[in-house]
């Protein structure tokens, strides 16, 4: 790890003001990423702004028929949270089978979701929910939020508050696990919502995205059979050591087979 | 019957300190003046050094001294070495090219050690390794284990043409080819043993401390066998001196074979403590450990079986290639030759065996002993085989074991490939697992399986190991260095407890409590009262350590000698003490009596007068104190049969195991708990290698699974409860009756694994990882009705 400096805030201004002032400065939310990439000395922000002292980021709320959790929420207290487990209980299993305890317990949504890796899970239900990102700005609405991979929507200096949770008739999330690190290979989300039938792609290509197809398919037909026939292009895959194009785009049917199978 | 005796599962002694964080590891030790040492290694698999720079690092803060394989040769430091000699087929013995502890004009692997970097504080030392400036010149790389030695391969090493470090060839090569020749019928599979990182949870340290006043240096490191550290690091390395070198291997958190050898980096910590005149601390990283660990297995290989037409095994023939890596580690080069053709012979009667080994050298990590150590990749040869020749004669896997099985009335049992087998009993292991797998049902559950689109399968293993590692004639003739005995010493106090010395290392195995079990059996003292110590030079006489199993088939046993020297002895002082002919004393229990009266004397009591002889026997030595060497007659021979039941998504590829049976011949138990917990481990382990575990270089050397994002270690979700059981036979040889039990997991399981999902999926064979994708792919060809 090289030498930064080190600012902790209260407040949502007060972190921002300090991301202004530095040099080449970072927000940290639980470092799950960050810290371990400053270790193996991949990244030497000049600043460190830790947002883990700011109260107003952290908890769930209901308000009508979505979920709001501030973005410094960990995956811990969301996979346990009552109000998660009853209107959306796909999120809280999504969220409790992330990482391992320690991950859950230090990451958070707002850091995940900022991050975008592109084998992550929350931005697939961020995606498939048709969820709001809240920000000290503005909102963003999901479909608009993930640009690329590592690249979001979101400012130099602007910070994710909380994320809205519309409650969907039903939503099923099914992950194909890296057996090393237990990222998805491939994740799927699919969601009945009042915005149809939605179908979020995480972990097969540089970034997560809608399944177009896919939903277009089920929409004609709401069963894992429909699924089969549907194209799902190999050349826009990722490949590695773990699972090629190939598979990968095999995973994506099977995985959207299945999760079709657990909302009916 | 003695209580916490030999057959108790008494929960481990050293377990406390564990878990209450009270552990003393090498990096847990921090002395005054200390510095921290980091390595520059090279980031390149193949390169000139054309020149190195270490101007800029020397100016950095905090900097005490940079320091490069210049310096080392000019204090006459090393080279490192390989301690067993293999002789290759034109009468010369292996290839050994030099193996600098800091290079010296010349990079071989991804991670070679350059320069050593240190500083006042860790920190320090890593912002100025970054500033050592080396000019590399990168040549072509050669990292793939089957072409390594093809024409026209880039040359690694110029003392090792083709980059072949030796071709061994074993056997009756021409009666194998007639038998072949005149076979009913021949089955033959081609298969690779994956590469592994061996992985100890604890990674490797070093601290070394001089004393200008002693000239006397004493090394903290992560070893299996400080002795064994000492001996190569004076007589070998020109560290020091013995007399003057003190090694302490303090808790180590696992081993696995990996902290047996002697690393560059213990020996250039050692010197540079002197050198420096400071206390020098380097503790790897996890980054360090996957680049610089020896890795372990990494073959190729061709087996072919000749049968008769009742499937009777006539004769074998093995053809292998073993990747040694870019250097020799210690005891690299008896891995793939002794400790794998030897067991070539498995369970079975196969009359003749032919084997040939060619070991290469690669620019990828230094492979040498990991769990097992070439007796898991003879046995997953053996095994393999086995099923495809069982498939090829229209058998069942389990009949055509039984057909050539070594009949139990067979033993001792002298197999072509130089082991004599001591004890066994393998029809009795086969019977009571396929009892307790419910084998005979089996197709029931297949059916079962189908309707909800899963196949499954189910998979033997019928293994048999050499461990113990020892007699030392034995390794002598091979060509091993060192002789393999152990020692121990078992030492009362004046007031009646007891100190147990042993030359082997606990790293993790719970020697503290199954040594003290010995003990209190043997002599009758309270558990309680004994205190097992190990891993320090400056307190242990001598040792071996701890690999191959040996800790109590070897160890234990030399206690156990120990034990008889103070009972007899005691009988002396009883005698005179009780006023009785030293032939009427009996020693039970803990107490010396006269035979046929009540008079007696516990042997604290005996003790304390050894110690304040006021009344003794004339010309009898004071003190209560015995030494003992054991170096036993024959190798322990270990064996068992395991079953393993998967159930394959053929839709997805993954494998679930759902059952895993394992019944094992590991003779006497001393302490069943932690056989078991070996017996789960060791299976566990090859699980990882059968389904999870590749080491992969990319063609540039490059490792690609250099950290747990891409090396999959198994974990608990990846296995099942085992059901576990015994089915002991008594070695003639071992006076205590025991066998080894750490390895035969990692040794019996890869097969068992592999068998049942080439079952499940009624496919010749799946090579190793057998990863979801490649499940996937083999289910897509396979013809899944």
């Amino acid at each position: 790890m090289y030498e930064f400096s080190y600012h902790k805030s209260a407040s949502v201004d007060g972190a921002v003001e300090a991301m202004n002032k530095a040099e080449d400065g970072k927000f940290v939310a639980g470092g799950q990423t960050m810290l371990p990439t400053m270790k193996h000395r991949l990244a030497a922000p000049s600043d460190i702004i830790d947002l883990g002292g700011i109260a107003e980021l952290v908890g769930i709320t209901v308000e009508g028929d979505s979920i709001n959790i501030g973005a410094m929420t960990t995956h811990a207290a969301v996979a346990a949270s009552g109000d998660v487990q009853t209107m959306i209980p796909m999120l809280a299993k999504l969220a409790g089978n992330i990482g391992d305890p320690a991950v859950r317990n230090r990451g958070t949504i707002g850091g995940s979701i900022a991050n975008n890796d592109p084998a992550a899970d929350y931005p697939a239900a961020v995606l498939a929910l048709g969820a709001t990102v809240k920000t000290n700005k503005r909102e963003i609405a999901g479909d608009d939020f993930f640009t690329g991979m590592f690249e979001t929507a979101l400012a130099d200096d602007e910070l994710i508050t909380s994320v809205s949770f519309p409650k969907p008739t039903a939503a099923a999330y099914m992950k194909f696990e890296n057996p090393a690190s237990r990222y998805a290979i491939v994740g799927v989300c699919v969601a009945k919502t009042d915005d149809g039938i939605r179908v979020a792609v995480t972990g097969a290509t540089p970034c997560v995205h809608r399944g177009k197809q896919l939903e277009e398919a089920l929409k004609g037909e709401f069963s894992s059979a429909a699924c089969v026939g549907v194209d799902v292009p190999e050349d826009q895959m990722n490949a590695d050591i773990h699972a090629s194009a190939e598979y990968r785009a095999h995973l994506v049917k099977v995985m959207t087979k299945r999760a079709v199978d657990a909302c009916t | 019957m003695v209580e916490n005796g030999i057959g108790a599962s008494v929960r481990r002694k050293e377990d406390k300190r564990f878990l209450i964080g009270k552990g003393n590891y090498t990096d847990d030790i921090n002395v005054a003046a200390q510095t921290h040492a980091c390595f520059v290694r090279s980031p390149h698999a193949h390169a000139t050094i054309n020149s190195i720079d270490t101007g800029e690092a020397m100016a950095s803060t905090g900097v005490v001294a940079v320091l490069t394989g210049d310096d080392l040769a000019a204090d006459g430091i090393g080279p490192l070495i390989c301690g067993v000699t293999v002789t290759s087929d034109d009468g010369e013995p292996h290839r050994a090219p030099a193996h600098p502890a800091l290079a010296q004009g010349k990079v071989n692997y991804v991670g070679d050690h350059v320069a050593i970097v240190i500083a006042e504080t860790l920190a320090q030392a890593r912002d100025a390794a970054e500033k050592v400036d080396i000019d590399y010149g990168v040549l072509p790389a050669v990292t793939d284990t089957g072409s390594a030695a093809d024409e026209g391969q880039q040359q690694i090493h110029e003392v090792a043409p083709n980059n072949m470090c030796f071709n061994w060839p074993f056997g009756e090569k021409d009666a194998v080819e007639a038998a072949f020749a005149s076979a009913h019928k021949i089955s033959t599979l081609d298969l690779v043993n994956n590469r592994m990182v061996t992985n100890p949870m604890e990674p490797r340290a070093a601290l070394g401390e001089y004393n200008e006043g002693t000239e006397e240096i004493t090394l903290h490191l992560t070893t299996q066998n400080p002795h064994v550290h000492r001996l190569v690091l004076s007589a070998f390395n020109q560290l020091a001196p013995e007399h003057k070198l003190r090694v302490v291997g303090p808790d180590v958190g696992g081993g696995f074979g990996a902290k047996i050898f002697v690393y560059a980096e213990e020996l250039v910590v050692g010197w540079a403590c002197r050198k420096v005149k400071r206390p020098v601390k380097w503790t790897s990283d996890r980054t360090e450990a996957f680049l610089s660990d020896a890795h372990g297995r990494d073959h190729v290989a061709t087996a072919e079986m000749a049968m008769d037409e009742n499937g009777k095994f006539l004769a074998m023939r093995v053809m292998t290639q073993a990747n040694l890596g870019a250097y020799l580690s210690t005891f690299a080069t008896m891995v793939p030759s002794y400790l794998y053709a030897f067991l070539l012979a498995g369970q079975y009667t196969t009359p003749l065996i032919y084997s040939e080994v060619k070991a290469v050298f690669t620019n990828t990590a230094p492979v040498d002993a990991c769990r097992g150590a070439g007796r898991p990749e003879a046995t997953y040869l053996v095994e393999r085989l086995v099923d495809v020749a069982a498939a090829d004669m229209g058998l069942d896997p389990a009949e055509i074991r039984r057909r050539n099985f070594i009949p139990v009335d067979a033993f001792p049992y002298q197999t072509p490939v130089v082991q004599c087998y001591d004890s066994g009993d393998y029809e009795a292991a086969l019977d009571k697992a396929m009892a307790m797998a419910d084998y005979d049902s089996f197709s029931a559950r297949a059916d079962e399986a189908r309707t909800r689109g899963k196949r499954r399968g189910i998979g033997l293993s019928s293994y048999v190991e050499a461990c113990g590692i020892a007699p030392s004639a034995a390794v002598g003739q091979l060509g091993a260095g060192v002789g393999l005995w152990e020692s121990a010493q078992v030492r009362f106090n004046p007031t009646g407890n007891v100190q147990v010395f042993t030359g082997t290392h606990s790293h993790g195995q719970g020697h503290e409590t199954t040594f003290a079990q010995l003990v209190t059996e043997q002599l009758g003292v309270p558990f309680e009262n004994i205190e097992v110590i190990h891993g320090d030079t400056a307190k242990t006489q001598f040792g071996m350590g701890t690999y191959g199993s040996r800790s109590l088939a070897v160890g234990g046993v030399a206690i156990a000698k120990a034990c008889e020297k103070l009972i007899a002895k005691g009988k002396k002082i009883a005698a005179h003490a009780l006023e009785a002919a030293e032939g009427d004393i009996e020693f039970a229990d803990g107490n010396f009596s006269v035979a046929g009266t009540d008079k007696a004397m516990n042997i604290a009591e005996v003790a304390f007068t050894a110690y304040v002889p006021h009344s003794y026997p004339e010309g009898l030595e004071p003190g209560f104190d015995e030494n003992a060497f054991f170096d036993p007659l024959n190798f322990s021979f270990p064996a068992g049969t395991h079953i393993c039941e998967v159930e394959v998504d053929p839709e997805t590829g993954v494998v679930e195991i759902v059952k895993y049976t394992a019944v094992d011949d590991f003779g006497k138990l001393v302490n069943p708990m932690i056989v078991e917990g070996q017996v789960h481990g060791g299976i566990v382990h090859g699980v990882g290698q059968a389904l999870l575990e590749g080491c992969r270089y990319d063609s540039e050397g490059q490792l690609i699974t250099a950290s747990y994002m891409d090396y999959a270690m198994p974990r608990a979700d990846n296995v099942p409860s085992f059901d576990i059981d015994y089915a002991p036979t008594n070695p003639p040889h071992n006076p205590l009756g025991v066998k080894g039990c750490g390895e035969a997991g990692a040794i019996g399981a890869p097969p068992a694994v592999i068998n049942a999902i080439s079952n499940a999926l009624g496919i010749k064979h799946i090579d190793m990882p057998a990863t979801p994708e490649n499940v996937w792919r083999a289910a897509q060809t396979a013809a899944l009705g």
